[in-house]
């Protein structure tokens, strides 16, 4: 068997505003418009998102994690579409969705404990308009357009965002939420990180066509975007939740960028692709090419980036203390949250089982 | 103060009601609106209530569900018509792992207050997947709550009671009992429900046998007290209505008192509700057992083709052949 070589050519019809060498292109559709200052602080986003994720892999790496679902090339999508978001719109990750996290708020720490094995995401999801991650591929792009069909009933003008990758293109969920997107005209934007691989299968695999050019048979409009440009991101997904503010939603768009990383901790990518594949797709590397943009047009000195470095440490530093110290949720818990109104079987279960453990004790004692 | 009406009937007033309670209410699924359900459930609904909260979906079970996950998630409360017991599986993921689920992941932050209502069960002459009774694969499944009318009155209460309910509860409607008569009072509120949503009830009382039943068997098994009651023997029929959470207290209080219990379903009965319900009874009722736990059920088969059914499916005399196995012992 031979392993797969995926090209990183841009496609001619790919929305880009920076290319890999860092240098501004002008696209007739999506404007430039961004203030250094803006470029500034994405560049921030991306690198210390960036540091968050490696230092959660070595986490995992040294058996404080029992898995980690890696981003690194995938930040300058998450960080694009994140910040395009308003405060009121919901979100709808998948499992990998480190960088977006970032950009709601989300502590890293309820990132960690979630792979720690502790609990399935501790964050408030209405609260921080980001749902907790969903391993089940593509189910949450069904609840991203009926929670987009909720807000068109409240006359609401939030925008909805479902992140998915290219494996869940195949899933008839996936195929459903398209349709009933399109039927009820539900704000919702489809944001599809075409990674290039689901596991070990390429996306040849998934479809015969360019991802974004499915949205049309389903009624709306697809774009590709290039997936390691941040800024480009930004303005794709910008333009696609204004509309659907305006009531022109849903927009498909497909991210296009590489998963630099194994699928999760667990895989080994050298069974399936090549190295000279990640070797040529480092050279599009998001994070570098911004930094080569900041750095051509002077906009800033080493010391900027010294400081970010730091400031990515500390952070990294606060995630492993943190992340060894936290303590397992109480054996209750397990019996509490199954239903909001308790069942007695669970309660008698639940009584019986601390009872059992609490018996171990006192033998000790 | 009643009025004479099908369970059916029964089902329409009560969404009617539960829409009108609380405007968060909204009716999902295929057909639901113009035509008002295959089974005319949702008749004329649409029309008072309009498109937005009695919604017709595309054809795509898995859609309708999942979608009534993000309506949930924002704030409604959905109930999600199946058209048919066999065409429920499309929609099988979504229910067992993120419906169930949610409350669970998110710990409480996120309820699921969302009504699946299946019509269930044979009886109808209908074709392959129409017939089925699906119900095991749900109650298996934590996080979900299962429960079954057996005639108008509970059928008018138990909707309205499993809308305000703040977990997701499976709603199987037998469907070959829609045309069932019975005197409801449509006009009290809901606070007036005469019992819980999640609690069995004695139908009819009895001293020497228990009949264990649900939804479309209920009048199976009156029936066949009555015709017990001829030939000298006192049959209790204790309606479960709900399968999960299971109502326990009526079912053990009517094994000590008689001692002798048959569970009565459609269902196959391998690995099914009788198999638990056996297990129940046999660890909390030991020693008040004369006879083991019989199962008087649908066979280990897929449910055949409607000529069949009559056989398939438990009736008077089959029941009946049921208590005199267990008073062999």
């Amino acid at each position: 068997m031979s392993l797969h070589y995926v090209t990183p050519e841009p496609v001619p019809d790919m929305v880009q505003l920076l290319t890999p060498e860092g240098q501004r292109v002008d696209n007739p559709e999506f404007e430039w418009t961004f203030t250094d200052d803006e470029i500034r602080g994405l560049y921030r986003d991306l690198a210390i998102v960036r540091r968050i994720d490696v230092e959660a892999m070595a986490l995992q790496r040294q058996g404080e994690l029992g898995i980690w679902a890696s981003c690194l090339g995938q930040e300058a999508a998450q960080i694009g579409s994140g910040r395009a978001l308003s405060p009121n719109d919901m979100a709808f990750p998948t499992y990998r969705e480190t960088g977006v996290a970032w950009c709601r708020g989300i502590d890293p720490l309820d990132l960690t404990a979630a792979w720690r094995g502790l609990n399935y995401g501790g964050w408030d999801p209405i609260e921080k308009k980001f749902n907790l991650y969903t391993i089940v591929i593509g189910s949450q792009t069904l609840h991203a357009v009926g929670y987009a069909m909720g807000v068109q009933k409240d006359h609401a003008d939030d925008a909805v965002i479902a992140y998915f990758g290219d494996g869940a293109s195949s899933q008839g969920d996936v195929n459903e939420a398209f349709i009933f997107a399109a039927s009820y005209d539900a704000p919702v934007v489809f944001f599809c990180q075409n990674n290039q691989y689901a596991i070990s299968e390429p996306f040849s695999r998934q479809s015969r066509v360019p991802l974004y050019h499915r949205a049309e048979g389903f009624g709306f409009r697809g774009i590709r975007v290039d997936g390691n440009d941040v800024l480009a991101c930004l303005a794709v997904t910008r333009y696609a939740l204004e509309e659907c503010r305006t009531g022109n939603g849903p927009v498909l768009v497909e991210a296009y960028t590489y998963r630099m990383s194994a699928h999760t901790s667990n895989d080994d990518p050298t069974r399936y692709r090549l190295a000279a594949e990640v070797e040529e797709w480092t050279l599009r590397d998001p994070i570098e090419r911004v930094k080569a943009y900041l750095v051509r047009n002077g906009h800033v000195t080493q010391s900027f980036f010294d400081e970010i470095d730091a400031e990515g440490n500390e952070i990294a530093t606060r995630l492993r203390a943190g992340t060894l110290a936290m303590e397992p949720p109480a054996l209750e818990e397990m019996f509490d949250w199954a239903y909001a109104e308790q069942t007695d079987l669970l309660t008698k279960q639940r009584k019986d089982f601390v009872d059992y453990k609490a018996s171990f004790v006192s033998e000790e004692a | 103060m009643g009025e004479n009406i099908t369970l059916g009937r029964a089902l329409n007033i009560g969404l009617r009601r539960a829409m009108e309670d609380d405007p968060k209410v909204l009716l999902m699924g295929e057909d639901i609106g113009k035509l008002g359900g295959v089974f005319r459930v949702t008749d004329g609904l649409q029309k008072d209530f309009g498109e937005d909260r009695v919604i017709d979906t595309p054809l795509a079970e898995s859609g309708i569900i999942g979608t009534a996950v993000g309506l949930a998630i924002r704030g409604y409360r959905p109930v999600c018509e199946i058209q048919f017991d066999g065409f429920v599986f499309p929609a099988y993921d979504q229910i067992v792992t993120q419906v169930a689920k949610m409350h669970q992941r998110t710990r409480g932050k996120v309820k699921m207050p969302i009504v699946i209502r299946i019509p269930y069960g044979g009886g109808i002459g209908a074709v392959e997947h129409h017939s089925e009774s699906p119900e095991a694969y749900f109650a298996h499944t934590p996080g979900l709550k299962v429960v079954s009318p057996s005639n108008p009155q509970d059928a008018f209460w138990m909707i309205q009671q499993a809308i305000a309910c703040d977990d997701p509860i499976v709603f199987f409607e037998p469907k070959r009992r829609y045309h069932d008569k019975a005197e409801v009072d449509t006009s009290a509120p809901l606070s007036a429900a005469p019992q819980h949503l999640f609690s069995a009830t004695v139908a009819h009382s009895g001293t020497d046998a228990t009949l264990l039943c649900y939804g479309p068997m209920v009048k199976t098994c009156v029936t066949a007290a009555a015709a017990a009651k001829e030939e000298g023997r006192s049959l209790e029929v204790v309606d479960l209505r709900t399968l999960s959470p299971l109502d326990m207290a009526p079912i053990i209080a009517s094994t000590r008192k008689t001692g002798r219990v048959i569970v009565v379903h459609e269902a196959q009965g391998s690995l099914g509700m009788g198999a638990e319900l056996a297990a129940r009874i046999t660890e909390e009722c030991f020693y008040d057992l004369e006879a083991p736990v019989l199962r008087v059920t649908g066979f280990d088969t897929p449910y055949p083709p409607s000529r069949f059914e009559e056989d398939y499916l438990p009736d008077l005399d089959r029941v009946l052949d049921g208590v005199d196995r267990a008073f062999g012992f």
